[in-house]
């Protein structure tokens, strides 16, 4: 059962939107789970945060940014075709409940799964304050999407061409020191910036739940690729999670497992380029 | 008399560096030899070594008459997957072990002669098979191993509509992910998964049930459900340095060489790492197919680091001998106690410990204890642990009634019933890790036993 695309557009330079028909996934999406897609019968599993869904259309949002061969391929794709696999919910829904006033924190390509993240916690009655940061004013997505769901709404970026002049977290840091108890502070984005969260929280004492990106195969518990060290104890990041409480993660591990294939993946993008540039179908 | 027929195979140094496949099959007048070794027992010892109780002298019979239809028949009557048993069965602990030949010389080459008939049939026969008068009722089986495969076969026979839910992108289940090409094709397997599809069964890839429906959920369509979900979660060995890169776990080392033919990257997206000196933890089928697929890869050096001794490794003998003459070292009566990385992150050595064999344990083999003192070191790039697996918790997590096992299996009776009305199992998920006959022997008694309780009328 081939996947339809049924919207795809690029939000900014290098990250793009794709809404794809998958009626019974739609049916049971929930914020911060994810999906697997395969384009074709040679190509990698590689999983995307449900960034929204629509169950009356049937259809799911995914935001991603072109980091190698996969995404590039998928990035070439239009309207109207259809991607081999797609499989999902997977992943365990974010915990949402009424706790009070939740900060959520989106960097870069972070800013999609946040926004449903943020949408639900507004949903519970929670005072939802949304940091997004990205290098630079252009590569800044959601905005709207996410003022729309935020009481307030912070923008940074790293040269100063809108919002705050540097890193979501030098705005975090100011939130926490301020008069407001912040009860949870949930952060996507770049590992690093994961982990500068997670250190910026941790003096205060808040809650602070990360999504974990680690490399993944299946997805459904089977072949230990995503493991990830929480608490001192292995985790599958695919079934475990992919939040997990920040302060207990290790980020060095999940950083340096991240870079595992760094030499195929060069060699993937290579031969891409090569297959593109000839022409062959493989 | 004569002996038995040996099997053509791939020479060892050829198919070092090849995925395909090493026992080649017999010739005609091969098989024809073979099969009239076979005495025609009265009271034929071999049927009760088979699981799935195949009446071997008969079908044996048919190949000696050279009548290959008569053959093939006799053996889909008792069993869907005839051309994966030949190739994949523990024969010499099954239907081999018992023959009366084995008590003087060499059993029957059952295995071989099933698989020389099921490679006939794909070649020459492959019609439409007779699709009985539907019964109306509907049944969903999740997982499409062999277990899962066979109950949807057995099932769709009977008349009933069936549903197939599998999770990956394929069926097939271990079929597909772990054993590798060169010991069952992948072509084999997708052609027995056609004739399950030419039944009537209606295959749902990419479907996790759980996450996209759950048990209960299923219950409000199907009349009955069949679970055959395997044990694909792995274990690993909870010693230090065991998520350094280059560390995986048999499941995914194998999910990327077979499932996604990371042997064929860069024309295949999904890369795996290769290193020039790899070990591979564990005595059993996954890891001599993990230790052979790093050959093929082209590593310099593959080594199988073992607890116990030759006698205890749980491995079919053949493929021991396979990986032995492909150049794989055994080291055994070893016990990794960690795992030693460079600044990178990456795996560069494993400490191991001498092990001596005590007293026989529970299971009635010999416990290993650790020799004190006897630690050393191995150079490695790449170590791929294949100590066992047990079943994934996701059906269970996601189904609240439904009882479970200390092991993390489905508890189910000798029928297959589980502890939820409706709800059947077999196969890996209720047995822990056990063979490809095995799983459809009990797919296919639970397909007897979900018949008989739809055709109650308490439904
Ligand atoms: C739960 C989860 C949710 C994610 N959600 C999003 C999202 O919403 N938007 C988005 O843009 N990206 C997301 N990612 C990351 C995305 O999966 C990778 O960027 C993608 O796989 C890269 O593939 P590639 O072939 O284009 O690049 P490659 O050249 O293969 O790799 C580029 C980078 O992606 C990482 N990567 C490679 N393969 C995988 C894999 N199979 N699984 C995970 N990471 C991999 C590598 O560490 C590398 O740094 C998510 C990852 C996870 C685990
Ligand atoms: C590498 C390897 C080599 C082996 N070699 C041999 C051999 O030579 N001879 C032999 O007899 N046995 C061998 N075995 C064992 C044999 O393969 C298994 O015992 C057998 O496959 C079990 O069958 P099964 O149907 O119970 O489960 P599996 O084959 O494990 O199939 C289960 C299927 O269910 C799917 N699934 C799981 N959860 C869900 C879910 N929630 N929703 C949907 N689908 C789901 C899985 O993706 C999988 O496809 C080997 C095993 C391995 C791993
Ligand atoms: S199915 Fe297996 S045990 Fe039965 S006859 Fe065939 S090889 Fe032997
Ligand atoms: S026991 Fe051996 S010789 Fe006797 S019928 Fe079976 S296969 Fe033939
Ligand atoms: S991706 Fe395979 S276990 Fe998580």
């Amino acid at each position: 059962m081939p996947f339809e695309i049924i919207e795809k557009s690029q939000i900014v330079p290098t990250i793009h939107n794709m809404i794809i028909s998958a009626p019974s996934i739609a049916r049971k999406a929930r914020a911060g789970q994810f999906i697997i897609l395969r384009i074709d019968d040679a190509g990698e599993r590689i999983p995307l945060t449900i960034a929204d869904f629509d169950r009356e259309k049937g259809t799911i949002t995914t935001i991603f940014q072109e980091m190698g061969k996969t995404t590039a391929q998928l990035s070439k794709m239009n309207t109207g075709e259809s991607l081999l696999d797609f499989v999902g919910p997977l992943g365990n829904p974010s915990e949402i409940k009424p706790v009070g006033t939740v900060i959520c924190v989106g960097g870069g390509v972070g800013v999609a799964p946040i926004y449903p993240i943020a949408r639900a916690h507004r949903q519970v009655g929670n005072k939802v304050i949304s940091i997004i940061g990205s290098r630079s004013a252009d590569l800044l997505l959601w905005e709207q999407k996410m003022r729309d769901v935020s009481d307030e709404l912070y923008i940074t970026t790293d040269d100063g061409t809108k919002g705050h002049h540097g890193f979501v977290t030098d705005v975090l840091k100011e939130l926490l020191e301020g008069s407001e108890s912040i009860s949870l502070v949930v952060a996507i984005g770049p590992p690093i910036m994961m982990r500068t969260v997670a250190g910026v929280t941790h003096p205060f004492g808040v809650k602070t739940v990360v999504s974990l990106n680690s490399i993944m195969v299946d997805g459904t518990g089977m072949c230990g690729s995503c493991r990830v060290l929480v608490g001192g104890e292995t985790k599958f990041a695919c079934v475990d999670g992919p939040e997990f409480d920040a302060h207990e993660v290790d980020f060095t591990l999940l950083m340096n497992r991240l870079q595992m294939y760094q030499d195929e993946e060069q060699l993937a993008m290579e031969h891409y380029k090569k297959c593109e540039r000839e022409g062959c179908q493989c | 008399m004569l002996e038995r027929q040996d099997m053509p195979r791939q020479d060892p140094e050829k198919r070092r560096s090849n995925f395909n496949e090493v026992a080649l099959g017999y010739s005609h007048e091969q098989a024809i030899n073979e099969a009239s070794r076979c005495i025609q027992c009265k009271k034929p010892l071999c049927v009760a070594g088979c699981p799935v109780e195949i009446d071997i002298p008969d079908f044996i019979k048919c190949i000696a008459d050279d009548d290959m239809e008569g053959a093939i028949s006799e053996l889909k009557s008792m069993n869907a997957l005839p051309a994966i048993c030949g190739r994949v069965c523990p024969q010499e602990t099954q239907c081999e072990d018992v023959c009366v030949l084995a008590k003087k010389g060499e059993p029957v080459a059952i295995g071989r002669l099933e698989r020389y008939a099921a490679d006939w049939e794909l070649v020459n026969k492959q019609g439409e098979p007779e699709k009985p008068e539907l019964t109306g009722k509907k049944v969903a089986v999740v997982g499409s191993g062999p277990a899962g495969l066979t109950a949807a076969a057995e099932l769709a026979k009977m008349g009933h509509s069936v549903t197939l839910m599998e999770a990956l992108h394929k069926a097939g289940g271990v079929l597909v992910y772990g054993i590798p090409e060169f010991r069952l094709p992948k072509s084999i397997v997708q052609k027995e998964v056609e004739y399950i599809e030419r039944l009537g069964v209606d295959i749902q890839l990419n479907s996790v049930v759980g996450m996209v429906e759950t048990v209960d959920e299923l219950l409000d369509e199907y009349d009955a459900v069949f679970l055959g979900t395997g044990a694909g979660l792995p274990s690993f060995m909870n010693i230090d340095g065991e998520n350094l890169s280059g560390v995986y776990s048999a499941n995914e080392f194998l999910t990327r060489v077979n499932l996604m033919k990371a042997y064929q990257f860069p024309d295949y997206d999904t890369p795996v790492k290769n290193g020039h000196k790899v070990v591979v933890v564990g005595g059993g089928n996954v890891a001599m197919d993990a230790a052979r697929c790093a050959v093929r890869l082209g590593a310099e050096e593959v080594t199988v680091v073992y607890r116990r001794g030759d006698d205890e490794m749980p491995a079919r003998r053949e493929e021991i001998e396979n990986a032995k003459e492909e150049g794989v070292i055994f080291k055994l009566l070893s016990n990794p106690t960690r795992i030693l990385g460079d600044e990178k992150n990456w795996v560069r050595q494993m400490e191991c410990l001498d092990m001596e064999l005590c007293e026989p344990d529970e299971s009635g083999r010999c416990r290993p204890v650790p020799v004190e003192g006897s630690e050393y070191i191995i150079d490695v790039d790449v170590i791929i642990i294949a100590v066992g697996t047990s079943p994934n918790p996701l059906i269970p997590k996601t189904t609240p009634s439904l009882e479970i096992s200390k092991w993390g299996t489905i508890i189910a009776d000798d029928n297959g019933a589980t502890s939820k009305t409706a709800v059947f199992a077999g196969g890996d998920v209720v047995t822990g890790a056990a063979t490809v006959i095995s799983a459809m022997g009990a797919g296919k008694i639970a397909a007897r036993a979900i018949d008989k309780y739809l055709n109650s009328n308490n439904l």
